[in-house]
């Protein structure tokens, strides 16, 4: 039977010689992800065992990896307190897939698992955060959990009672202009097909556009595809992928590669032409409110942020720091920039990136989750405005309710930051 | 019969439910103090006991969207509350499931606070208004957790007859 990629990715997962769309399966995790809620794992993952008579032991100590990122270094004591018991629980299981707090290895889960090589095309990869979409990019079959589900995954090394998703396939034509970005046709797509237009099922990307499109894309793709409700976005391996693979995560094994039947049976078929994209908005307070930038009016901007698992990666510090160069940010606006990992971080201070945005007047922060959240740094004043290449704009999303969050790509980002206002990067604002 | 304390809309999200800035509190017996504390009236209701444990949300669509944090889940589950809504966001619907929360999915509900509704396997009616609508059943899936009390039983279950089945093989 003709098979999606994902369905192929379980039938492999579990064994079974095919799967389709609805199957109740269980299949074998080949990594499992999480951060700072590990603690609540931890203590879900002991209750587990509770009373069995049995030595709590994780089922692979390999195939787990935990990244501090959420709130880095540490903003208060509980979170401390956390991270040690974190730290504790880690060298008692000899979890070594563990990236503490420090400036040779840090940085936001969603960068350090590609980046290592940890994710590999054709596996089944769980993290207990929504934008575990992100891994998509690389042809795996990468989904959010919860935290319990991630204890009941550390027990068994298995997702229990899984439904096999539906898919929808996304073809993108046509080719991306100038100042126009993966950011863009990621939010476009969830205006188009709205919040909850995937929930349940996942976004298979194809198409000429999407064959161009390096990694550090892909990666922003997949990562917001939980915007539009889908279980996971996923990039069947291609060419890119193996480079990325092989030249950036230093994989030296085989990678087996295999792609969907050419005659899969998809929910649906969502055609886009991304030669007539602009540069879109998504505008407070929901992800699926997208204008394109032109449409959304003279909206003037207290914080500017450059950042996240969605887009802080080289590619995205490098466009918004060619737009600022020499330049300065307008006054009245505080622009934040933080590197999804100190591995960006470096490369970015080589290339003379970081020098740049200082120079303009930004502020950079460490790599790590910060103001996306809200919880630690850059949390906004009441009635004021943030400009965000982050992937949410939840009314509290950056710590206050009574405040308003806009997305957009990292270009539309650094022009906004140099005229104050939302502005469209191909006219510069002048 | 159970109360209606709280309708919402569309797209509730879990920083609505369980706002990011508390979120370095995980344990499920901490979580409910924090529940809705963007909606401060709602919030100091359910901390005073004002609120009777198996009192209703009605929600529109997508209820749950966004992270993945349980909390969302656990802060509703120390309330005993039950969630109705016209869908659930997928991680937020395993979440409750597993934690044991109840969710019933109805596509057509129209309830307002304050009514009184008879929630039934297949049918909500409200007793407020005097009409009926379908509950659709929760995904097939999850049905054998949902019989075992929740992820953690059901986890325990399956680990203690994998172990059993292994010393039996050595015996
Ligand atoms: S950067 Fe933001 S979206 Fe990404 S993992 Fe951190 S909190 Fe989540």
């Amino acid at each position: 039977m003709a098979m999606t990629m994902v369905e192929k990715i379980l039938s492999r997962a579990t064994g079974q010689k095919s799967v389709k769309a609805g199957d109740v399966i269980e299949p074998k995790v080949s990594l499992a992800m999480s951060h700072e809620n590990a603690a609540l794992v931890i203590n879900q993952f002991l209750e587990i065992y509770k009373d069995t008579g049995l030595k709590p032991k994780v089922w692979d100590p390999d195939k787990i990896a935990i990244i501090l990122d959420h709130r880095v270094p540490a903003e208060s004591a509980k979170t401390a307190t956390n991270q040690k018991k974190i730290r504790e629980f880690v060298a008692a299981q000899r979890i070594k897939k563990f990236h503490d707090i420090r400036g040779d290895e840090g940085g936001i889960c969603h960068q350090i698992l590609p980046e290592n090589g940890y994710v590999l095309p054709g596996t089944v990869v769980v993290g207990t955060d929504s934008h575990t979409t992100t891994h998509g990019a690389l042809g795996a079959f990468s989904f959010g959990i919860g935290a319990t589900e991630m204890a009941s995954v550390w027990a068994l090394g298995r997702v229990l009672n899984v439904e096999v998703p539906k898919t929808i396939k996304v073809v993108a034509k046509g080719r991306f202009g100038r100042y126009v970005l993966p950011k863009d046709f990621i939010l476009y797509l969830i205006g188009k097909i709205s919040a909850e237009g995937a929930n349940y099922k996942v976004l298979e990307y194809h198409g000429p556009a999407i064959q161009k499109m390096p990694t550090s894309g892909r990666l922003t793709v997949a990562n917001m595809s939980v915007e539009a409700g889908a279980t996971s976005g996923i990039f069947p391996p291609d060419k890119e992928t193996l480079r990325y693979l092989k030249e950036e995560a230093k994989v030296k094994g085989p990678v087996d590669v295999f792609g969907p039947d050419p005659d899969a049976e998809y929910d649906q078929v969502v055609e886009i032409n991304i030669s007539e994209l602009e540069p879109q908005v998504a505008c407070p307070h929901t992800v699926d409110n997208v204008k394109p930038v032109n449409q959304v009016g003279r909206v003037r901007v207290d914080q500017i942020v450059i950042g996240s698992c969605t887009n802080g990666r080289l590619d995205d510090l490098s466009i918004a720091a060619r737009i600022l160069k020499g330049k300065k940010i307008a006054k009245g606006v505080r622009m934040l920039v933080f590197p999804a990992s100190f591995r960006i971080y470096q490369q970015a201070l080589q290339l003379g990136y970081l020098a740049d945005f200082i120079k303009a007047g930004a502020v950079v922060m460490n790599p790590g989750c910060g103001c996306c959240l809200g919880v630690h740094q850059g949390a906004l004043g009441d009635g004021e405005v943030a400009l965000s290449t982050t992937n949410r704009n939840f009314k509290g999303r950056m710590g206050n309710p009574k405040a308003e969050v806009y997305l957009c790509s990292p270009s539309v980002a650094a022009a906004s930051a140099l005229t104050g206002y939302i502005t469209d990067p191909r006219k510069g604002g002048k | 019969m159970a109360k209606v304390v709280l309708k919402l809309g569309d797209d509730i999200s879990t920083d609505i439910i369980y706002p990011g800035r508390y979120m370095a509190t995980v344990l499920p017996s901490e979580t409910p103090q924090y529940a809705f504390a963007d909606l401060p009236e709602f919030n100091s209701k359910l901390r005073s006991g004002q609120i009777l444990p198996g009192s209703v949300i009605v929600a529109g669509k997508n209820f749950g969207c966004g992270s993945s944090r349980e909390q969302a889940a656990s802060t509703l589950k120390g309330y005993d509350l039950i969630v109705v809504a016209k869908n659930f966001a997928r991680i937020f619907m395993q979440n409750a499931i597993n934690l044991g929360l109840r969710l019933v999915v109805c596509p057509e509900i129209e309830a307002e606070e304050g009514d009184e509704l008879e929630i039934l396997a297949d049918k909500i009616i409200n007793k407020t208004s005097d009409k009926e609508f379908t509950v659709e059943p929760l995904p097939k899936a999850r049905q054998a957790i949902i019989d075992a009390g929740g992820l953690i039983p059901y986890t325990r279950l399956r680990l203690l007859s994998i172990k059993g089945k292994k010393k039996k093989g050595r015996a």
